[in-house]
Formats: structure tokens, sequence, C-alpha cells
């Protein structure tokens, strides 16, 4: 197709791709193809490992011709969301990737961002924070802004990186939504796996997500509009409430529709909590991203032991799944919840959510924390075997027979607190 | 490309297209709304603009207010050019779609920052923003100093001025260091047109202004905004410190073409000494101390041999 073109022709229109039934892709790749179908308007974006081959695959889908658009390669991350933002506010689709340092440099904007109600799509391959400095997946940046005002999906391989980017452009962009979202991936661990990723046709992906549509853009000249204003105690808690109003009213109901479609297109079901073998388990194992895999082989393993294990993976962290979660709880025994994040002197974020959604719910389980791979650190079948094993006994006994908080898989003495 | 604005006379200029309302918040005296309306009416295309946080922004956006009649966009203190040139990205990106709105518009980017976001905390934003071509203008509301946050001093703040955080005291005059040269350092990054203007020469600022958005590419304007609360005189003098700031040469008005070639564009029939520059502002009040004679000297000599240094460049063509 490129070579009907004559030289010096101005490039109306882009090509399609050709797409296998069955692509082998990492997490970065299918990351970039779905921008590239959702036909992305603007590309803001600075380079950081390990999210770089994400933009870099933005790139060159740009100079082969196989996407229109502009792609702002700036000076820091800074810079990187900055773009976004008055891009989004000029009024089309938006996104960029990010990890580790990259997003913490952006932290500013993120807020300003989702304040704002810009329906950015942050890709946001998971990344230690220094120091010591890392290049390795744990989950601290994506803890670092869960306050953000960011929607929060999280993808536990690539074909989920995929699904979940188109799945985010519908419920950021809705218009009774009108707030960005990340979608997560572990570094290096998905993004650099390649595996099998089942894509939808370029025009099945494109009419998914649908055209953009604008609302109160500054390119519309005849209707002039002013971002980003100032307000003081006067009005800026109103603003703060509102959007908080709509996180914790509006995104649920929006993402289980959006959901609900994705799987009558592709048959591939997502739920805000995955409750694997969960319906009738006495223990289970409450984590994010690739160790959700690690921990159900090992469960699968137990269940051939006699032991009833299930695993619960979190799949929408902001706004917070509490009904969910309670729903999916229900009747276990012993829960262990796994943070992939130092939490600096508390329990682990996953504890303190699942344990604020629990209660004061009908559920009564045993909840203990375990804090493991930071820094990438392997998260090994034989570490899950240790943490069921703990809580089999938490069931037995009806309380915790260990100490509340445990590290797992560090070198040393047994850290354990409370 | 659009037709140029034609102007006659100041009458005319300041009440054409009014799309910055004199209602705001901005101190009486202040030189940054009269920069703005001359900013903006110098022409009559469709706007993009964006402010910096600072002064401009926390006094004409407040909720549920706005002074703007044109698209305008606040994010933070650093990145407002960076916010310009992201809708400007998108405005080429949907023309190429053929998605606009206003497909005939011609829309001119802008982004306004004060001294201390331009020199200070947004400096590599705008560098980043000059070097990638956007085709946007990006103009300094040179006060020297952090005026919003109550005078502290930036990288553009002027030898021997007392500042907040550089104040004149029984052992010191006040700021240290030179002026940064922020034109300089934008004209190399070989963007197509870099200027001074102030307020007080009218012709002299749409004239750039209408040059400045006719090119392609990125623009530098500094634009020296006389404030009337932190360099201490009365709100009724903002133009006549302009027009000693201008007429004494301690705010040469110039432009740099491509990077290179300099023209001075106003040359002061009577050049105004120094002193009577420094003397009218409170800011400079402690240097006609007799310790501090010296340094009123040394300011004459600087501004003196800048004027020389300008000259030179204009005369060699580079």
């Amino acid at each position: 197709m490129a070579g009907k073109r004559r030289e010096g022709e101005i490039v109306m229109a882009f090509d399609k791709m050709e797409l296998n039934e069955v692509e082998v892709w990492d997490g970065n790749f299918a990351a970039a193809q779905a921008l590239r179908q959702v036909q992305i308007d603007v590309v803001s974006a600075y380079p950081i490992t390990p999210s770089t081959p994400i933009v870099e695959g933005y790139a060159k889908f740009l100079s082969d011709g196989y996407i229109e658009g502009e792609f702002m390669m700036v000076e820091s991350e800074h810079a990187a969301m900055s773009g976004c933002v008055g891009a989004a506010a000029a009024g089309g689709r938006v996104a960029t990737a990010t990890s580790s340092q990259g997003l913490a440099l952006m932290a500013e904007v993120l807020y300003q961002a989702s304040g704002m109600r810009l329906p950015i799509v942050l890709n946001l391959v998971n990344r230690a924070l220094a120091s010591p400095l890392n290049v390795n997946g744990d989950h601290s940046d994506m803890y670092m802004v869960r306050d953000s005002g960011w929607i929060q999906f999280d993808a536990y391989n690539p074909q989920e990186v995929y699904d979940l980017n188109l799945i985010a452009f519908r419920v950021a962009e809705d218009h009774g939504i009108r707030l960005p979202a990340v979608v997560n991936q572990d570094g290096f661990m998905t993004s650099h796996t390649a595996s099998n990723v089942r894509p939808l046709s370029d025009d099945d992906a494109y009419a998914f997500v649908g055209e953009f549509k604008p609302m109160n853009e500054m390119l519309d000249f005849d209707h002039p509009v002013t971002h980003g204003v100032q307000t003081e105690e006067d009005w800026h808690f109103e603003h703060k409430a509102r959007q908080h109003n709509d996180l914790m009213t509006k995104v649920f109901p929006k993402i289980e529709e959006v959901f609900e479609e994705f799987e009558k297109l592709t048959g591939r079901k997502y739920n805000m909590v995955e409750g694997y073998m969960t319906e009738d388990a006495e223990v289970a194992i409450v984590c994010m991203g690739t160790s959700v895999e690690t921990a159900l082989e090992v469960a699968r393993e137990l269940r051939e032991e006699g032991v009833k294990a299930g695993v619960v993976g979190i799949r929408v962290f902001r706004p917070w799944p509490f009904e969910y979660i309670i729903e999916t709880l229900k009747g276990i025994k012993a829960v262990a919840t796994l943070d992939r994040s130092s939490p600096n002197g508390a329990m682990g974020a996953l504890y303190n959510e699942c344990a604020g959604s629990l209660v004061n719910s009908d559920v009564k389980t045993v909840l203990t924390n375990y804090v493991y791979g930071l820094g990438g650190r392997d998260l090994t079948k034989a570490h899950v075997r240790e943490i069921f094993a703990d809580l089999k006994a938490n069931a037995d006994a009806g309380k915790a027979t260990t100490a509340l908080q445990q590290f797992i898989g560090v070198r040393g003495p047994k850290l354990e607190y409370l | 490309m659009s037709e140029m604005k034609k102007i006659k006379n100041l009458k005319e200029f300041s009440t054409s297209a009014d799309r910055f309302e004199g209602a705001n918040l901005l101190c009486p005296g202040c030189a940054h709304s009269i920069i703005v309306r001359e900013v903006l009416n110098a022409t009559n295309d469709d706007l993009i603009l964006s402010a910096s946080t600072g002064c401009l922004e926390v006094c004409t956006a407040v909720y549920p207010y706005t002074s703007w009649d044109a698209s305008w966009i606040h994010i933070g203190f650093e990145n407002g050019s960076t916010a310009v040139a992201g809708a400007e990205a998108m405005y080429k990106a949907l023309k190429t779609k053929g998605r606009l709105k206003q497909p005939d518009a011609n829309p001119k980017f802008v982004s306004f920052a004060g001294d201390g976001a331009s020199y200070d905390i947004g400096f590599q934003w705008i560098s980043g923003c000059m070097e990638r071509g956007h085709n946007m203008m990006h103009i300094v509301l040179d006060n020297e100093v952090y005026a919003n946050t109550g005078g502290q001093r930036s990288s553009s703040t002027p030898i021997g001025a007392s500042a907040t955080t550089a104040p004149a005291g029984r052992i010191s005059y006040g700021e240290k260091k030179n002026k940064k040269d922020m034109v300089a350092i934008m004209a190399a990054h070989g963007i197509p047109y870099s200027a001074q203007v102030a307020p007080n020469k009218w012709k002299d600022m749409v004239k750039k202004i209408q040059h400045g958005m006719a090119v392609d590419g990125p623009v530098f304007i500094n634009a020296m905004s006389p404030c009337t609360t932190e360099w201490k005189f009365d709100p009724k003098d903002t133009m006549m410190l302009a027009d000693l700031a201008t007429d004494s040469l301690v705010f040469p008005l110039y432009e740099i073409i491509d990077g290179e070639k300099l023209n001075i564009t106003y040359r002061p029939k009577n050049i105004v000494p120094v002193e009577e520059y420094l003397a009218a502002q409170g800011r400079f009040k402690h240097l006609f101390k007799d310790e501090y004679k010296h340094l009123i000297k040394e300011w004459q000599e600087r501004v003196d041999k800048k004027w020389e240094m300008l000259q030179r460049r204009e005369e060699a063509g580079v």
C-alpha cells in the first residue's frame, strides 16, 4: 500500500494491519497495537524502562504509515503528561506510557489531569521506585498514585493488557465518566514476556471503542472554554467531592456495562474482582499482576492435594471494588493479601483495602498480609505454598497463627510484625 | 496565512476585539493586563492560550469566573508552554484527520508565564517546546520577581534589587546575581523569532507579535512588566517606569531572526541615566546609600556594555 504513494504526496490516510487470529506479543507490544487500533490522535511521551517499547512501537507504526496522529517526544515525563493534558483539553484521543520514576515525576500532573476530568489513558508498566535504583517489576509506582483520581485497571498477561486498553478508552471517554485511566502490567514479567494474544481486527477494535466525542474542547473556537481554574475554600471541596462521587457511584456500572459488551464481542469475561475457585474455598490469596497466575497454579495443585484453595485477583484497583471484594471473600476462612510494594511503616495497601471492605460486613475471615517480590524478586511456587500452609493453619485455628504481616522471599532473619 | 490585522492608532487598538476582560483581580497599575491586551489585540485569529501558575493565572480564572473570551488552559507552574504545545499537536492531528469543527480557522497558540515560571521552574519545558518546533509563542511577563507569592527573587531579578528571599539589610545590598539572558538562550535554540518587548512601545510590540504569529515555528517573547507592588512605585506610574526602562536601555528592545540576525528595534533619542530608572523604584532604594553607590556606577557600565554588544551584533549582522 505504502508503495502506491507518489513522492511528496501528502498521506491523508493510513493503512490497516492484517493481524493473525493468534499473535505472539509481549505486554508492551500488545499495548502499542491497542493504541494503534484506537487511532490515538496524540501521544506525548518520554522513554523509561520497561515501558519504552510501547511508545517505540507507536512511533514505528507512525513511521510506517499504519496510524495518523502527532507524536510529542518530549523532554521529561512531567512534560509528557503536561502535553497529554493540553492535547486532551484541545479535544481528542490521548495516551502515554511510563514506569516508576517516570510516574513519580509526572505525579503532579496526574492529579491535574484527573481534576480537569480529561480522559487520558496511561499504560503503566509497573516498576520499583528508587532508592536503591531498580528497573524491575513491583507495584510501588501503582500504589503511589492510588489517590490521584485515575481509574486503575490491572492486567496479568499480554492478552489482558490488550483487552483492558480497549476497555479503558471506552470507560474513560464516556461523557458520564470523563476520568483518566491507568492500565497496569508487571514490568518485564508481562511487558517483555511474549505470549499468545488474540487481537480484534482493526475495524472491530475501532468500532468497539468508537469515534472520539469531544466535550468542552478548546479547539471549538465558537465556544471558548477555560480549563484549569483556581478554586479555594469556597469551591475546591465541591469539585473534589463530585469527582470522588463519580468514582464511587458511576464508574462501576459503566465498567460493568463495557465488560459485558466486550465479553459479547470476544467471549473474554472480566470482573472487578476475579475469583478463581473461590466459591467453595476455605483459604485464598488476594494479589495482583503476574502473581495471580503463579498463585492460581499452586492453588490448582493444592486442590488435588485436598486443600480448598482459591485465588482472588484485583482487576480494578481504583475505584476500589468494596462490594465485589465482600462478595468474593464470602465464606473463606483465611485470606492472605499479597502486596508487592513496601508499605514503609504500615500494613500493605491490599490488606488495608480488604480489611476496610470486610470490617463492617457479614464476612468474618482471618486476614493476614505478606510483602513480597520487591524490585522484581521472584515469587516462587514454594513461597505461595508456604503462604497457603499458613492460611490453612489460620483457617483450622479460626485465628491468626502467624504474625499479621510477614515479608516473604527476603534474605536474613524472618521479618514479621503485629 | 490569515490577513494581518491593521492597526491605525492607540485609541482604535485599545478598543478593538477584546478577548481579555478588564474584570480581573490584577493589581491596579499592573502591566500584565496591558501586555496581554496588546498581544491579543494584535490579531483577529482564533486563539488557544495558556497561563502558568502566577499573577496572571490566579487573577483571571477564579471559579466560577473567567476573564478570558478565548480558549484558555492552566495546568501548573512549570508546564503552561507544554500545555499549549499539546493543544497545538492535537490541532495538527485533527487537521490531518479532517476532524476540526472549524477547518478554516487559523488559530494561534500562545503561552503566557511569569519570569519565575519561565526563567526558573519552567525553563526545561520551554526549551523542549522551542526545540521540538511547535507552532506556538511563549511570552514571558517579566517582572523580575515571584510577585504572586510575595516578592521572592528569581533568576530574572537584577543585581541590587531587594527581594524577600534576597533582602537588602544591614550587611547586604539584596540580589547578588546578574539577570539571566533568557532571550539569548532561547535564540540559541535556532528558533525563527525571539524578541524583547515593552508595554509602552505598543507599535513595536504589535509589529513583533504579528511577525511572531506569522512565522512557522516556535517564538519566544520577553515582555518587560513593571510591577507596582514589588518594584515599589505608585500604580499610576507604570508607563513612566516602562519608559525609564526602555529609554535608559536597562531593557533594550530588539529581535533575533532565526537565532542569528539581531535587529535593534528602538533607539531612544535621549538616553536616560540608569540612576533615574533605579531611583524611581523602592526595590533599589538602598543602593543610594553611600556604601552602595559604586553599584549604581557598575549598573550603568553593565547597561552600556550590553548596548554596545547589541549594536555590534546588529552591525555585524549576527
